[in-house]
């Protein structure tokens, strides 16, 4: 039932969507029926494949620098206390710049290839994983600090055993927001100059108006999100067994 | 950090007295007590009773150099400090979720970064042995019940093997039986040991200390000890020892109304 409510969900959708072309008679080159998208992805799966493949690259680069930089940030932070100050109002300047108003910047900079779509996917990433593992570090529970004191720890070794796994879960929320997130990046970069990607074909197929084939690529942008975000929540559940949860309960 | 693993196994068989002299703590700008003295007696139970709120934990946090702002001096019957020779049990049972039992237990010699031998996981089963869960080494705390977990907790404090313990309200999340069980193991695996035991339940205290004292008023004082006949644990249907709790109980209420 599980996996079957999401199909059923989608299914509706597309009658409904069916339905409303038919009844309404709108023009095929504002809103296309589903089985002339579907036509269309058929035809074109191949070429969809290989945008699809260098957007959703884009993407899980931009996630592991994004995590592994936000990461970084959060340690460092939270080691060295005066460190917060300086750094905080940086970051949140930082994520209040819309990503959409650097990205012309960063293609200037970095060119038209992947790089500077990567470097768009690691920006929307890095923030929302920082603050959560940040906030993460930050909330240990206190008897734990206090046992650890009396125990005898070191700072060092209290923060490896006690407060990065305690905050692993926060980590692992703000990775969640990330995956959900990082298309976006891509995405705005493919859009605003490149030669390639998921965000590349829309833009040349809206120009073309074959408005059909935008449907495929907005359809397969999502599946990758999708599915991405998924694999990300499992993977991530599993690594996390121990974490109270109510529909992933370890075995 | 003050004991070398070599030190450890001669630790658990010093015991020592500990002495607290004018301890101070205030809390929003009232003391919550001011010049206080406690004695725990070489290798005995002292129990701490008192209306909650009277500061007996904040007194056992500050014993155990947890309390901030806190003036007072601390050390054992020769005035040196305790630093790293006492063991500290709370409320909850503070067992890291991700870590098996097994791990836990370990969780001090760890976090010195003494290496993980063999003896020193040889010794962990042992003291899970001797809380009765040998079989669940390598349980995750969420799979066990409170009591087994509390039960944890007490062979990670018997594995820092140190001749101090200071026990804040250990029993008290627990239901009636299991607390009663968890007692009686407790006194056995504590015996010979200077512990500091602080609880709200009078016959708690009674069945486990040597000692009993009732601390009371704002700033609170200490009133004089009770000694409860033939060594720990008692049987609570002893009728002397019902005798006392009612005496207790008693200074209880009247501690109430000096607050």
């Amino acid at each position: 039932m599980r996996l079957l409510r999401p199909l059923i969900v989608f299914l509706v959708l597309i009658l409904a969507w069916q339905g409303f072309v038919e009844a309404s008679g709108v023009a095929a080159f504002i809103l296309p029926s589903p089985d002339r998208v579907g036509l269309a992805l058929l035809g074109h799966w191949q070429e969809l494949l290989y945008h699809g493949a260098i957007t959703l690259a884009e993407i899980l680069l931009g996630l592991v620098l994004g995590s592994a930089l936000g990461v970084a940030s959060a340690l460092t932070i939270s080691w060295f206390r005066p460190a917060r100050q300086w750094l905080m109002p940086i970051l949140v300047v930082g994520q209040a710049i819309p990503v959409f108003a650097i990205a012309p910047i960063l293609v200037l900079w970095l060119g038209y290839g992947m790089i500077s779509k990567i470097a768009m996917a690691t920006l929307i990433i890095y923030f929302p994983v920082t603050a959560a593992f940040l906030d993460g570090l930050r909330r240990t529970e206190p008897g734990w600090l206090d046992l650890a004191s009396t125990m005898g720890g070191s700072r060092l070794s209290v923060l490896r055993h006690i407060r990065i796994p305690a905050a692993l879960p926060a980590l692992t929320s703000g990775v969640r927001v990330a995956t959900a997130v990082a298309p976006i990046g891509a995405v705005v970069g493919e859009w605003v100059g490149s030669s390639a990607g998921l965000g590349h074909f829309m833009l040349q197929k809206n120009a073309r108006m074959e408005i059909d084939l935008m449907f495929a690529a907005l359809f397969v942008l999502a599946l990758t999100a999708v599915g991405l975000y998924f694999a990300v929540d499992w993977a991530l559940r599993r690594a996390l067994p121990w974490q109270a949860d109510d529909d992933g309960k370890a075995d | 950090m003050i004991e070398g693993p070599t030190q450890l196994g001669r630790a658990e068989t010093m015991a020592t007295g500990v002495r607290v002299e004018a301890a101070g703590l205030a809390f929003n700008g009232r003391a919550l007590f001011d010049n206080l003295n406690l004695e725990l007696p070489s290798g005995r139970t002292a129990c701490l009773l008192g209306p909650s709120g009277v500061g007996k934990s904040s007194l056992l946090r500050l014993i155990a150099g947890l309390a901030e702002g806190a003036l007072c001096q601390v050390g054992d019957s020769e005035g040196r400090t305790i630093a790293g020779r006492f063991a500290y049990m709370a409320q909850q049972d503070l067992l890291l979720p991700w870590c098996s039992a097994l791990d836990n237990i370990m969780l001090g010699s760890r976090l010195r970064g003494e290496p993980r031998g063999r003896d020193i996981e040889a010794r962990a089963r042992q003291m899970l042995a001797r809380v009765g869960l040998a079989d669940h080494a390598k349980d995750l705390p969420a799979q066990l019940s409170s009591g087994m977990r509390q039960r944890i907790a007490l062979a990670r404090t018997l594995m820092e093997q140190r001749p101090i313990v200071l026990m804040d309200e250990p029993f008290s999340a627990l239901d009636a039986i299991t607390r009663y069980e968890i007692q009686e193991l407790s006194a056995t695996q504590l015996a010979g040991r200077t512990v500091l035991l602080v609880t709200h339940d009078p016959l708690e205290a009674l069945r486990l200390g040597h000692r009993v004292q009732v601390m009371a008023g704002r700033p609170a004082q200490l009133d004089e000890p009770l000694e409860p006949p033939g060594p720990p644990p008692r049987d609570p249907a002893d009728p002397a020892l019902l005798a006392l709790q009612a005496e207790l109980l008693k200074r209880l209420a009247r501690a109430r109304h000096i607050q």
